[in-house]
């Protein structure tokens, strides 16, 4: 089977990612403050206060998708603001300077023609953060589609999420790390679309693994049949 | 004392290749701990675990105590008490004996590993002779939101003069000229107050203690501190005894050495003279195991403080799998997601409430219960601390960076 498979000339090196959250010491006790700040926020700030990736994935714990949201129905007692907050697909936007103007416009919808603004009580204020990422690389890599799908099985959930997730946050925009590779060093453009096609959001981590591994091992099989 | 491998079981091969992974960056790299206590308080029972975890990923990590007289001590617990938000009467004299020992301990001192790393505010002068060659941190274990501004004024310029400072929780913090990371306090999952018992452990103990199981146990551990409001505890017992059947368990560290301590334990022993279903025990300090099978043989914990610090006995009471019931103050909203990985309260009808829900539904009691030992599995362990750690050095050598690729 080695002697069709394709093989790259740059390998795909495994990386994981690990985050250092630290302080900004702003904080807010009204919408208008958390609209106001956030508007100018470092954009590491909206991608700590919109990562799902721990809470969400990896423990199945089902909690709105951004901490805005949280801290509006819970603090503000805003539910239907919180709501609206809540239902922002964070997935679907291919830079945190797009997610940010969304929940600009939310919040911004939201105050206009409001006179009075709630005020989180003492000790309840948002506090913003902002998020370090550190990627860094792993011992594995892989060559072809069997030492990538070797790999895939190995690599932790940390490093899925770098490739999968956050990789559509950088050039090329909206396009996943594996995808990528794949289909540039690969020439497997069929496969690179069906990984490009799966829904981030309804899966785990877990979840994407397997079904990533189970079109690899599709994919084998069928160059296995055409070599014989 | 365990080593890293031990902790595989418990936290999972992939954090701890994790781990293996950062200390690669650090190998070789000097980190020198410095705090004021050897024995004895968090941060000593922290850096006892943390040195040889560091020094077995590589780093060369070491830890010096400061050495102060009776008056630097008395000066620094004020400057404790009035960083927390306290009126305290600081004088002139205070702020000399604490300057003279730092400089005093400056004399006997080399301060020159590649990162030097301060705990808590009585070491913190020590940053005034630094060099321009090493990185130093400041590590802040407590609160300092809302300080007495004359005692905030005299330690600000210290704190500043650092790379970076560490808070355990947003609230703690102030607003301040260097980057200040966010980094929970932990507890060791392997060390005689948190490791699994065998239930003929835990049995022993409560044999020994003479602490009777006929009844589903509550229990608060903690010092006899007003703040932890013990009376505050029995009055909502009280109120929820007529329909619930159990026995309340007050336990925590003894009172001897400590005046207000010994009276608040008498005024709780003559509150709780006439119910025999609540139990008022001492113990000494170093009752680690005794603590560790109380907890495990509670049905409910509770931790009904007024005030708080990081609040750490209710992450070791939810590594126990045990529903928790807990003041929203301090650290504990960050421990405790209210109604999914225990209750958070803001009063003592609350407390009632609370209690005969949980009570009586041992099912949601247990759901809780297990998913606060998920979030302190992920949160506040010392693997997770330890890659903070490493992480925060990774990130003195690329300061102001949001992306490092190592």
């Amino acid at each position: 089977m080695s002697a069709v498979m394709p093989r790259a000339r740059e390998p795909f090196r495994f990386f994981t990612r690990c985050c250092l959250t630290m302080m900004t010491g702003v904080k807010a006790r009204t919408l208008r403050e958390l609209t106001d700040y956030l508007k100018t926020a470092p954009e590491a700030v909206v991608y700590q206060h919109t990562d799902r990736f721990l809470r969400q994935h990896q423990y199945l714990v089902p909690e709105p998708s951004n901490d805005f949201a949280y801290w509006v129905t819970h603090m503000l007692q805003d539910e239907p603001l919180g709501e609206q907050l809540a239902a922002i697909d964070t997935i679907r936007f291919h830079s945190l300077h797009e997610l940010r103007r969304q929940l600009v416009t939310v919040m911004e919808s939201h105050l206009n023609g409001k006179k009075e603004l709630s005020q989180a009580p003492a000790g309840k204020e948002f506090h913003f953060l902002s998020a370090v990422r550190f990627s860094v690389p792993t011992r594995y890599q892989a060559y072809d589609l069997v030492q990538f799908g070797r790999c895939l099985q190995q690599v932790s959930i940390a490093s899925l999420y770098l490739h999968l997730f956050e990789a559509r946050l950088r050039t090329p925009l909206g396009i996943n790390d594996f995808s990528h590779w794949l289909e540039t060093e690969l020439r497997e453009k069929v496969l690179a679309e069906q990984v490009a096609g799966l829904d981030l959001y309804t899966h785990t981590m877990e979840s994407l693994r397997a079904k990533v591994t189970g079109l690899i091992e599709t994919r084998l099989h069928e160059l296995s049949h055409a070599a014989t | 004392m365990p080593q890293l491998d031990a902790y595989r079981d418990i936290v999972g091969g992939q954090t701890l290749e994790e781990l293996y992974l950062l200390a690669r960056y650090l190998k070789g790299k000097s980190v020198q701990h410095v705090n004021s206590t050897a024995v004895g308080g968090g941060v000593a029972e922290i850096l006892n675990r943390m040195i040889p975890l560091l020094r077995e990923l590589g780093l060369d990590a070491t830890w010096d105590v400061i050495k102060g007289g009776e008056a630097f001590y008395a000066a620094t617990k004020r400057f404790h008490n009035a960083l927390h938000g306290d009126a305290q009467e600081v004088t002139a004299q205070d702020y000399q004996a604490y300057e003279e020992t730092l400089a005093e301990n400056l004399a006997h001192m080399r301060l020159d590993a590649e990162i030097v790393f301060i705990h808590d505010p009585q070491p913190a002068a020590l940053v005034s002779r630094r060099t321009r060659n090493n990185r130093w941190i400041w590590r802040c274990h407590i609160d300092v939101s809302q300080p007495r501004r004359q005692v905030w004024d005299f330690f600000r310029p210290y704190v500043e003069q650092y790379d970076a400072c560490v808070f355990s929780a947003p609230a703690f913090a102030q607003q301040l000229s260097i980057p200040q990371a966010l980094i929970a306090p932990s507890i060791d999952p392997l060390s005689d107050k948190n490791r699994e018992l065998s239930r003929k452990e835990v049995t022993a103990v409560l044999d020994r203690l003479k602490i009777p199981t006929d009844k589903p146990l509550v229990t608060q551990v903690s010092r006899f501190d007003r703040l932890k409001d013990p009376l505050g505890v029995i009055e909502a017992f009280q109120m929820a005894k007529p329909h619930i059947n159990a026995r309340l368990l007050l336990v925590g560290g003894s009172a001897d050495d400590d005046p207000e301590g010994a009276q608040v334990l008498a005024e709780v022993r003559q509150r709780a003279h006439d119910d025999p279903d609540i139990l008022v025990l001492p113990l000494p300090p170093t009752s680690h195991l005794e603590i560790n099978a109380i907890q495990r043989a509670s049905s409910v914990i509770l931790q009904k403080s007024l005030k708080e610090g990081f609040g750490l006995t209710v992450a070791e009471a939810l590594w126990k799998g045990k529903p928790v019931i807990a003041s929203a103050v301090g650290g504990i909203p960050l421990q405790i997601t209210h109604k999914h990985s225990g209750i958070l309260i803001h009063s003592i009808d609350g407390a009632a409430y609370w209690l005969r829900q949980l009570l009586n539904d041992p099912a949601y009691a247990n759901r809780l219960g297990k998913n606060g030992r998920e979030h302190i599995r992920q949160n506040f362990l010392l693997t997770r601390h330890l890659r903070d750690y490493m992480l925060l050095f990774l990130s003195l050598d690329h300061p102001g960076a949001d992306w490092i690729h190592l």
